[in-house]
């Protein structure tokens, strides 16, 4: 019988009951003996010199331990804050790195880029007091907007980046694609915006510094997704940490996004101060710093072609990005619009030829690096926004143009013309699915009755495919990553049966305590209650790359299985001794070890207990113990893909747009847990349509600050702002090349919403002859792209 | 000025000296170590300090906790039967995986257990309408929706009133 808690069970989380009661415990719940607060002074202007820093009455004000700054950090030879990924430009230089550390040295150059700290007894102490650092700045003139950075008369955000241009890249065979163009039939543009956007994780980032005199070693307590990554980032090139000395803990964590990737100046100033005062420091951002500091994400300006010859198959597409990297180069900033964009621009499609061309520019606003889908949704948006209008030129239905110029399934293993080899994914099946689904047939009717109501209905498509699951390591450094991209797992079988895995993959909502301990509790029969799922701390986990990209279970997992795989190994030369058979009679099943053709067996309960108590035990050909570790490195990216299929209803009079269904169906190979699968769907599909209908994140271009600065100001979506939603997947794709057969679901939703939900709008202002609207769409945007009609359409 | 403040928290009484400016949340999280109700927003937007004061719903970060003085405040800490039973609510969570993170819930939860208890029967428009000033980056609501209507039921059923008598 299969394990009711096993691999496709759909298992209730095991770390519910700790979040449920409030007893999570998340970074700024720590408290420490003698802990103080630390509050950040941060630059008003976006662009300016710091002239001098006067904290003198700041540090006369009550509970005051110290004002630090800049200035200090440099005396101690504090480094730069390092960039994780290289992209060299078409002309082969490398990418503009300027410097970025924790606090600014002399000029700051984005609204809350941090000055000094003033760490007090208490955080409204701290919060005081950092109102009496007076700071003389002599403002700069400063530019937000991509496409005006990119102009002659720009102000120059870094001295070493003429031009504000970090690099200028491409991809793809131009000629291949110039020739294509000369021949095409059709060839339908567009010129987007991809809205730029605040992750807003629900728990604001907070970090806890301490050190101990007594043996020189350092703890930082983050709210992180990867904190390995942040020792190794932080330790080596910031503080001149040696890992040894150096213990980063990521405990509970209240959502990342992508935007706890990274590795923050905050981190390092309070592991800093804390020595430097000799308390421990902890900070917590409040939510308007979290909108001001927080690394942004999307933030593009692209054009588009596809060309087509007379049918609307697909001939070549050609794709010309602005991207903007914000003030400094966050962690994985270069990448985002490069390798993790560029790359799929393919889509599901079999176009044979294309050419990307990417700008990414520094601009004085707050670093932009990965955002949930991170360069993807990017892609996404920008084919199957052109698929949709290519349909309008090639005069075809929207699903069947997608359907003509699918890769088909019997073309797996598929090589895309930039860069990517798709493993597995049957397209046609995902549309074959959605269409019924949604009743496609029936919208028809469903328009006539919207229109009855005087309300406009639109339906909208998006078949998207993402690449997850980053990354063989040798391909990633060939493409800048200066980091390997494996994951490692430790599986610890314990005398009486019960079993630790240690995980170098991160859980921040994405369930892991469960998920992990299903496939321990499917290949070795323990209850999943006797399994624990250890994260988040670099003193008890061998090493890790952390979660993100949907690489958890891909590339996570798969570690697991190779260190459960080593474990069986064991227990089987284990068994064969206790059982007194040979090795290769040894039959295994669900943690039995059985002699073939016999009764005798044991289970791993069993061999557990013989590995601690080695007194009938294969002394001379194995050591005692049974705890294995291994490494896994993925062979490729993983392909998640899908159809989403958005319903809107469009009220004219108020602009109003109502997201009346939305459906989803996915292929994310094999699925461990569907209860949790279907969360990350719900999840990411809402992330989706908040980009499309109402989140932006809005610099005024002429003062430089940032007029979405809280959530009265950033429309997050609430629970009215979104339906129901359909969801399903099927498991006919498993991924070719990891032991799970898994593709990864955290992002898919997020990817393939926005454009599903455009799309659906845009087709229910066609009858006004709308063709293109920049996200979000408001109710004033779409109100206007009504009244702006022409006339005729109009009085339709 | 230091001022006392006095209340009864989850059942049990509290006293301490707090500055005046200091907010009930602050209260909860720092000086009583409940540090289960969170702070995720600072415009009283998010619903993540939802706590109950005499039985009604209120946002921690926006009360000073002398407003609170002589009152009884249940945070999510307190919300379990004493034997640690969770509260329908809290089991319909958990049940329809109405939580991710997590960082949201204590919020969510102790909204939507006012929620209910002002509307026993609502439909999926009321919870929706409901929880709007509760915000979650996770879970997109689709589970928070099904929860929150499991959880009407089970709280609406005979041993459960009878319990929360
Ligand atoms: S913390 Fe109270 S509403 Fe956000
Ligand atoms: S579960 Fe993470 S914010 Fe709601």
């Amino acid at each position: 019988m299969a394990n009711p808690n096993g691999v496709g069970a759909s298992v209730r989380r095991l770390e519910d009951p700790r979040f449920l009661t409030g007893r999570g415990n998340y970074t700024d719940d720590f408290k420490r003996p003698n802990m103080t607060h630390l509050v950040h002074v941060r630059s008003p202007y976006p662009h300016a010199l710091v002239k001098g820093i006067d904290a003198s009455a700041a540090l006369a004000a009550p509970g005051v331990v110290a004002v630090l700054t800049g200035a200090d950090m440099e005396a101690d030879k504090v480094g730069s804050l390092p960039c994780g990924w290289q992209i060299h430009s078409k002309d082969g230089s490398p990418m503009k790195e300027p410097g970025h550390f924790p606090l600014a040295r002399g000029r700051v150059r984005y609204v809350g880029d941090a000055v000094a700290v003033v760490i007090a007894e208490t955080k409204d102490q701290a919060r005081d007091a950092a109102e009496l650092v007076v700071v003389d700045y002599e403002e700069l003139p400063a530019v937000t907007a991509s496409t005006r950075a990119v102009t002659a008369e720009a102000p120059q955000v870094h001295d070493e980046a003429p031009g504000n241009l970090c690099y200028d890249w491409h991809l793809g065979d131009k000629a291949a694609v110039d020739a294509a163009f000369a021949q095409a039939a059709h060839v339908a543009t567009i010129d987007l915006v991809n809205n730029r956007l605040v992750p807003n994780a629900m728990e604001p980032r907070a970090a806890l510094g301490e050190y101990d005199p007594s043996n020189g070693e350092y703890t930082l307590t983050t709210t992180s997704q990867n904190p390995h990554v942040i020792r190794l980032l932080m330790g080596a090139f910031v503080l001149g940490i040696p890992e040894h000395k150096l213990r980063v803990v990521a405990p509970d964590v209240g959502g990342g996004f992508g935007s706890k990737i990274f590795h923050y100046g905050e981190e390092a100033v309070v592991t800093w101060a804390a020595k430097k005062i000799g308390r421990p420091v902890k900070w917590t951002a409040d939510r308007s710093e979290s909108f001001l500091t927080d690394a942004h994400g999307r933030d593009h300006v692209s054009h588009a072609e596809m060309a087509m010859d007379q049918d609307g198959h697909f001939l070549a597409l050609r794709v010309s990005t602005l991207a903007n990297l914000g003030a400094y180069l966050s962690t994985f900033a270069p990448s985002i619009p490069t390798y993790l964009y560029a790359t799929l621009l393919a889509g599901q499609y079999k176009t044979p030829a294309i050419y990307a061309e990417v700008k990414a520019v520094f601009t004085n606003t707050a670093p932009v690096d990965a955002y949930r889908g991170a360069g993807r949704p990017e892609a996404c948006y920008l084919i199957e926004r052109l698929v949709d209008i290519a349909a309008g030129v090639a005069g075809l239905d929207r699903a069947e143009i997608r359907r003509r110029n699918f890769v088909p399934a019997s073309a797996m293993p598929y090589q895309t013309p930039v860069a990517l080899q798709y493993d597995s994914g049957d397209f046609a099946k995902n549309l074959d699915i959605a269409l019924p689904l949604v009743d496609y047939d029936g919208f028809a009717a469903r328009k006539a009755a919207s229109k009855a109501k005087g309300k406009l209905r639109g339906i909208g498509f998006s078949t998207y495919i993402e690449a997850c699951g980053i990354a063989p390591s040798n391909v990633a450094g060939a493409l800048g990553a200066r980091a390997g991209l494996y994951e490692c797992a430790e599986v610890r079988f314990h005398p009486t049966g019960s079993v630790t895995v240690f995980t170098g993959s991160h859980s921040h909502g994405q369930g892991h305590e469960t998920t992990f301990a299903q496939l321990v509790a499917e290949r070795f029969g323990v209850p999943i209650e006797n399994v624990e799922i250890v994260h988040g701390d670099t003193s008890k986990i061998p090493f890790g790359m952390g979660t993100y990209g949907s690489r958890s279970l891909a590339v996570g997992g798969s570690a697991l299985v190779k260190a459960m795989d080593k474990v069986e190994r064991k227990a089987k030369k284990i068994a064969a001794h206790m059982l007194e058979a040979a090795e290769t009679d040894i039959e295994v099943k669900d943690g039995r070890f059985t002699v073939a053709g016999t009764d005798k067996s044991l289970g791993i309960g069993d061999i557990a207990l013989q590995a601690y108590v080695p007194h009938n035990f294969p002394l001379d050909e194995l050591e005692p113990g049974l705890d294995e570790q291994a490494f896994y490195d993925p062979k490729n990216f993983t392909y998640p893909n899908g159809c989403h299929v958005c319903e809107v209803e469009i009220d004219p009079e108020t602009g109003v747009t109502q997201v009346v269904a939305f459906s989803a169906v996915d292929d994310f190979g094999n699925v461990i847990n569907p209860l949790i699968v279907e969360g990350q769907v719900h999840g990411g599909i809402v992330q989706g349509i908040g980009q499309a209908l109402l989140e932006n994140c809005v610099y005024d271009d002429e003062s430089g600050q940032l007029l979405t600065g809280s959530f009265m100001d950033y429309c997050m979506p609430r629970a009215d702002d979104v339906p129901s939603f359909t969801v399903r997947y099927h498991e006919d794709q498993p991924c070719t090349h990891n032991p799970l057969g898994v593709k990864g679901c955290g992002e898919a939703g997020t990817i393939g919403a926005s454009a599903a939900t455009m799309n659906a709008v845009v087709d229910a202002l066609s009858a006004f002859g709308v063709t293109h609207l920049d996200m979000p769409a408001t109710p004033e945007k779409v109100w206007r792209a009504i009244q702006n009609a022409t006339p005729a359409l109009a009085a339709e | 000025m230091p001022c006392t403040v006095t209340m009864t928290v989850n059942g049990k009484t509290v006293s301490r000296e707090v500055e005046e400016r200091t907010l009930l949340v602050t209260f909860l999280r720092d000086h009583l170590s409940l540090t289960g109700t969170h702070v995720g927003c600072d415009t009283s937007q998010c619903g993540a300090c939802v706590v109950h004061v005499d039985g009604r719903s209120v946002k921690s970060c926006t009360t000073l906790a002398v407003q609170a003085n002589g009152a009884s405040v249940t945070t999510i800490e307190g919300l379990a039967a004493a034997d640690g039973t969770l509260h329908p609510m809290q089991a319909a969570f958990r049940e329809h995986h109405g939580l991710q993170c997590g960082f949201c819930t204590p919020g969510m939860v102790m909204s939507a257990v006012d929620l209910v208890r002002n509307n026993p029967t609502p439909t999926e428009h009321d919870i929706r309408d409901g929880l709007e000033g509760n915000i979650c980056r996770c879970t997109g609501y689709h589970n928070i929706v099904k929860a929150v209507q499991a959880g009407a039921e089970a709280m609406n059923s005979p041993s459960a009133k009878a319990a929360a008598e």
